[in-house]
């Protein structure tokens, strides 16, 4: 039976924590909200892009000479595997998912003897792979200190994939990164980047009345040229509305992992008290009985 | 009658409203966009869209660069960097012409994409400086 004063120290510990907790739920969920708002500001440049694209793509299709970005290279020996994490932890399983997914995503492709490389966007992705898929990692970006993430930083990486791209480092890009479903289910997603997705495939790609949208616009310079300009701008774009599902995503799972927390710890001191005041109990009816025994021997 | 105008930024829809018409730098010039207008993807240069409403300019933003989609009622404006004109700064515009001339400068011609990007910057970003005093539809 531990003492009173250690019972006492323990049950202020947890308090304490709890403390930090629900604070720190608080400040996710208002974090979060200002997430939400980011991801669906972006929106509307993302449906209108992928609209042009795939009026675009649909008649490009098939033409063998339209952008690798497009059609791919003819290859799918290099897999590059992009892996959208947060830069912070305490987020319950987060994190996780995306390292766990991109492990399973590596062996997969392994066994069928291709070659997987990795790019960490995210710092607690790439600390956590770094552990055993350390050859694989090529590249590394992350957004610590960052407060909000600017397109400017999707588009960054979206050049950086170009250019490996072309410089012929990789075949096929693929992203995996936790889509932002509400605040309780963030779903690990994988989205092909390299050669883009087959506008069929994609709901942005449909316009109001759901059906899939017929080209019969006028194109200015051209077709090609045109995709050659807007393909790797839509790479930019659906990189920056990964990055924005996944740090709503982040901000909504840390604000769930905090709530249990902050929930565990209010559970926890609820039992400490009730030993505290069993033993302070116990402590009291000895001291009673000692007194009276002690009167009755006189 | 009118269409409707949106200016999109990846980051934010900017601006959605009726007009009466708009004129959108295209790459291969200035298009006029009325209501009715058929069906057009274009590429943008860097320049001025205005918006004209009753006969006049009512707005002018200055775009660097991006997309532009027409319907016949619909125009929608996907641009890289929006900045409304009066807001634009000589000394900002002017840097950005030095910055884009030494990376234009800098380039390897053989490097298409690259030699591309550049020039594109370039041109943007004298198209910037020279409209921070416009003088094309001044006096409609």
């Amino acid at each position: 039976m531990p003492s009173l004063k250690t019972l006492r120290g323990r049950i202020n510990s947890v308090k304490s924590t709890r403390k930090i907790t629900s604070a720190m739920k608080m400040v996710a969920a208002a974090k979060l909200r200002r997430a939400q708002a980011q991801a669906e500001a972006a929106r509307p440049y993302a449906v209108r892009m992928g609209e042009m694209l795939a009026a675009l793509a649909a008649s490009e299709g098939d033409n063998p000479n339209a952008s690798p970005l497009l059609v791919g290279n003819g290859k799918s020996q290099v897999h590059l595997l992009l892996a959208v994490t947060a830069d912070r932890g305490l987020a319950g399983a987060f994190n996780g998912n995306i390292s766990k997914a991109i492990r399973a995503e590596v062996k997969a492709l392994e066994a069928q003897g291709k070659t997987v490389k990795i790019f960490a966007l995210g710092r607690k992705g790439n600390d956590s792979l770094r552990r055993d898929l350390k050859d694989q990692i090529v590249n590394t970006r992350n957004f610590v200190g960052k407060k909000t993430i600017g397109f400017a930083e999707a588009e960054a990486v979206a050049e950086e994939l170009v250019r490996g791209f072309k410089a012929g480092e990789y075949d096929v890009v693929s992203m995996v990164f936790n889509r932002f479903q509400n605040i309780m289910v963030q779903r690990v997603t994988e989205q092909a980047l390299i050669p883009a997705v087959k506008p069929t495939a994609n709901d942005n790609l449909r316009s109001e009345n759901g059906a899939l949208v017929e080209h019969n616009y006028e194109v200015e310079p051209d077709d090609g040229s045109l995709l050659d300009r807007l393909l790797p701008r839509n790479l930019a774009v659906q990189i920056y509305s990964a990055l924005l599902e996944n740090s709503a995503g982040f901000y909504a799972s840390q604000m769930t992992a905090m709530d249990s927390a902050t929930r565990n710890a209010g559970d926890m001191i609820k039992k400490l008290s009730l030993s505290y005041n069993r033993a302070r109990q116990a402590n009291i009816t000895k001291e009673l009985i000692e007194i009276i025994s002690g009167a009755e021997a006189v | 009658m009118t269409i409707a105008l949106e200016i999109i930024s990846p980051e934010k829809l900017l601006l959605t409203r009726d007009v009466d018409m708009v004129v959108i730098p295209g790459t291969d010039g200035d298009i006029g966009v009325l209501p009715g207008h058929s069906k057009l993807i274009t590429g943008l240069r860097g320049g001025l869209v205005d918006i004209y409403e009753k006969g006049a300019i009512s707005g002018r933003y200055f775009v660097s660069g991006g997309f532009a989609e027409v319907t016949e009622s619909r125009c929608a404006v996907l641009a890289d960097a929006i900045i409304p004109q009066e807001e634009l700064d000589a000394g900002v515009a002017q840097a950005a012409v030095a910055e884009a001339k030494a990376a234009y400068d800098a380039v390897d011609i053989q490097d298409q994409d690259a030699y591309r990007n550049a020039s594109d910057r370039l041109i943007s970003a004298q198209a910037m400086l020279d409209s921070v005093t416009p003088h094309r539809g001044d006096a409609v």
